[in-house]
């Protein structure tokens, strides 16, 4: 590993610590004093009515999707952006085009009413 | 170094059982999760640090986010044993310990003598994958938006928007 | 790892820094609790909290303790290890960021760099990756509590998390592609000096902000989504969702999904002052032995301008929509962004030819 992560290790393995130690101490200290109302579900002072875990709708799932796909377009642009300047004109064409076919793909599904959420 | 590797490995393997052994969906993507983050630590631990960030963002960050929401939407709860087919087990033992034996048959093969010689540290930053995408791989990788459009209308005809 | 007596200075160094920079992190979001407290109240001509000491200055003590002794109600519908380990996630990640931070001018003390706990080749990635996993505190916490509002809540947050994070990455580029690094250190190095309008000097400061204005704005809009801060805080919009993703939440386990969002807000207003106006960098005077202190300063200062803003925000601006909200995301932000890659790329090879 590059030396320069060691103090990441460190910092990760005391912060993960200090978050065990106060939810351990509040499990302690605090009160306890359970009802059966007290632990349902909150809805507004109504009983529960059925379950929480029911399906939702498909936006969420496709925006999911779209954000996964233009993630990957980004992971492509941390290197280019780095060599950029030694690329120069040739870099610029190069992550056109790229950029061109992905818009190509972002104004279908903006056509197609894949951004809109009222529906 | 080399303890921190057996270390990390250890919890790739384990995390990896689990995604198999778990019977609730939710806790077999979060196994999954801690799998392809110790795999990013072992990127790291060969000096490929641009790798493993783009490992955590694009696998764990946004892949298994997508995971997670589609077993909540899908609301996938406690998987119960079904009707197991019998001649699985029968099958499946046999062929499990012909790869097995393949595969410590390969790595036994593939292992260089000696140490971790073979495992020179090369430059693997930003800079020199950038270097080499956008200079020697230019096709490949103005290809991928291709495949990156491709994608998007399929993502878009799977949800079944205005079809 | 060199020899065993460097590894052991560097670990206790190591120790030390972090040590301080989480107990200085950690005092500081109690006191931007009460500061927010204070201006919102004082927006909305209230007092604010006044009773435990002067001006209330006691406040977050008091509140710590009271989360601290408050019952922690498990709900029996909830899944009990994803529900420990939700709030559990939120913390460690929103604290695992601020070791890439610098605080101050390279300062060196046999060797180790003071102002930071490390500075890494690909800082800028780092700190993205550890936001990237931020979303699952939010959506395990809504899954484990297996309750509606929080359900609902989960789904919301995550999916607005998930899609400004894109915007926010794109905002990035631009700032890498003008300085063609990645570490946050060599970044805020590349800003120093002023503007030279031919052969004169201007007294304009040569942060990333003047290069990159349209990418600021869309990495603070998105960095203010990103947190889940009004006006983009529909996952908590309490008139429709009680407190979203929390809502089954009590005692310190609230609390850790309470600070780390206050971490996560010091973190992206960091990350802005770092990668746009020029971390550190400030007017120098007095004595040399100052300058070190001036340049810490002048950060805290910075960063503490931009939380203010947030504060101000809050006071001020109503919540958007949902479908508005996530409109804005996708149909503006996230081409404003791809635009402003393209615009800087095209500028930068022609000024390069």
């Amino acid at each position: 590993m590059p030396a320069d992560y060691f103090p990441v290790l460190v910092h990760f393995i005391i912060v993960v610590g200090l978050a065990a130690a106060i939810l351990g101490v509040s499990a302690w200290v605090g009160v306890r004093r359970p009802s059966r109302e007290k632990l349902s579900p909150y809805e507004c002072g109504i009983a529960p009515v059925g379950d929480a875990r029911e399906r939702f709708s498909v936006s969420f799932y496709l925006v999911g999707m779209l954000f996964i796909l233009f993630d990957v377009e980004a992971a492509f642009l941390y290197p280019w952006a780095v060599v950029y300047r030694s690329l120069k004109w040739f870099g610029f064409f190069e992550m056109f085009m790229f950029i061109v076919v992905l818009f190509a793909g972002f104004v279908y599904i903006w056509k197609k009413g894949a951004l809109d959420w009222s529906r | 170094m080399a303890a921190l590797f057996y270390i990390v490995a250890g919890v790739a393997v384990l995390a990896a059982l689990s995604v198999v052994l778990q019977r609730t969906p939710v806790y077999s993507a979060l196994s999954l999760i801690v799998v392809l983050c110790s795999l990013a630590v072992l990127y790291l631990l060969i000096g490929a640090e641009f790798l493993a960030v783009i490992q955590v963002i694009v696998y764990a960050g946004a892949i298994m986010v997508l995971f997670v929401l589609v077993i909540m939407l899908l609301n996938a709860r406690r998987e119960t044993p079904g009707d197991r087919s019998r001649l699985a087990p029968l099958l499946g033992a046999p062929l499990l310990a012909v790869f097995l034996a393949e595969f410590f048959f390969v790595i036994v093969k593939q292992l260089p003598r000696g140490s971790e010689s073979s495992a020179a540290p090369l430059d693997s930053g930003p800079a020199a994958i950038g270097g080499l995408l956008f200079r020697n791989y230019v096709l490949p990788f103005e290809v991928t938006s291709v495949l990156i459009l491709v994608a998007i209308l399929g993502a878009v005809v799977l949800a079944k928007k205005e079809l | 790892m060199a020899t065993s007596s460097e590894a052991i200075s560097l670990l206790l160094v190591t120790l030390a820094k972090v040590a301080v920079v989480l107990f200085i992190l950690l005092t500081a979001i109690a006191y931007l609790v009460w500061v927010e407290r204070k201006v919102v109240a004082h927006i909305q001509s209230r007092w604010g909290p006044y009773l435990v000491a002067p001006h209330g200055l006691l406040q977050p003590l008091a509140d710590g303790l009271k989360f601290l002794f408050k019952e922690d109600i498990v709900p029996t519908e909830a899944d009990r290890l994803v529900y420990w380990l939700a709030p559990f996630l939120a913390f460690t990640l929103a604290f695992l960021s601020i070791s890439v931070i610098p605080f101050g001018e390279s300062f060196q003390w046999r060797g180790h760099e003071l102002f930071q706990i490390t500075d890494l080749n690909v800082g800028v990635l780092f700190v993205l990756a550890v936001t990237s996993l931020g979303v699952y505190g939010i959506v395990l916490a809504g899954w484990a509590s297996n309750s509606k509002y929080p359900l609902f809540g989960g789904l919301r947050s995550s999916a607005q998390m998930i899609s400004y994070e894109l915007s926010l990455g794109l905002a990035l580029v631009g700032v890498v592609m003008v300085s063609g690094t990645l570490s946050l250190r060599r970044i805020v190095e590349l800003q120093s000096g002023v503007w030279h309008a031919g052969s004169h000097s201007t007294f304009l400061p040569h942060w990333n902000v003047l290069v990159q204005p349209v990418g600021f704005l869309v990495y603070f809009t998105s960095a203010i989504a990103e947190t889940n801060r009004v006006p983009f805080d529909l996952p908590e919009g309490e008139t429709e969702l009680v407190a979203g993703f929390h809502t089954e939440y009590s005692s310190f386990k609230f609390a850790l999904f309470f600070i780390a969002e206050y971490a996560n807000m010091v973190t992206v207003s960091c990350l802005a002052t770092l990668l746009f106006f020029g971390g550190w960098l400030g007017p120098v005077f007095g004595p040399s032995w100052l300058h070190p202190l001036l340049s810490v300063f002048w950060f805290c200062l910075k960063v503490f301008c931009f939380l203010f803003f947030y504060i101000w925000m809050r006071g001020t601006l109503p919540r958007f929509r949902y479908d508005q909200l996530m409109a804005f995301g996708w149909k503006f932000l996230l081409p404003v962004g791809l635009l402003n890659i393209l615009v800087t790329s095209f500028l930068l090879a022609w000024q390069s030819s």
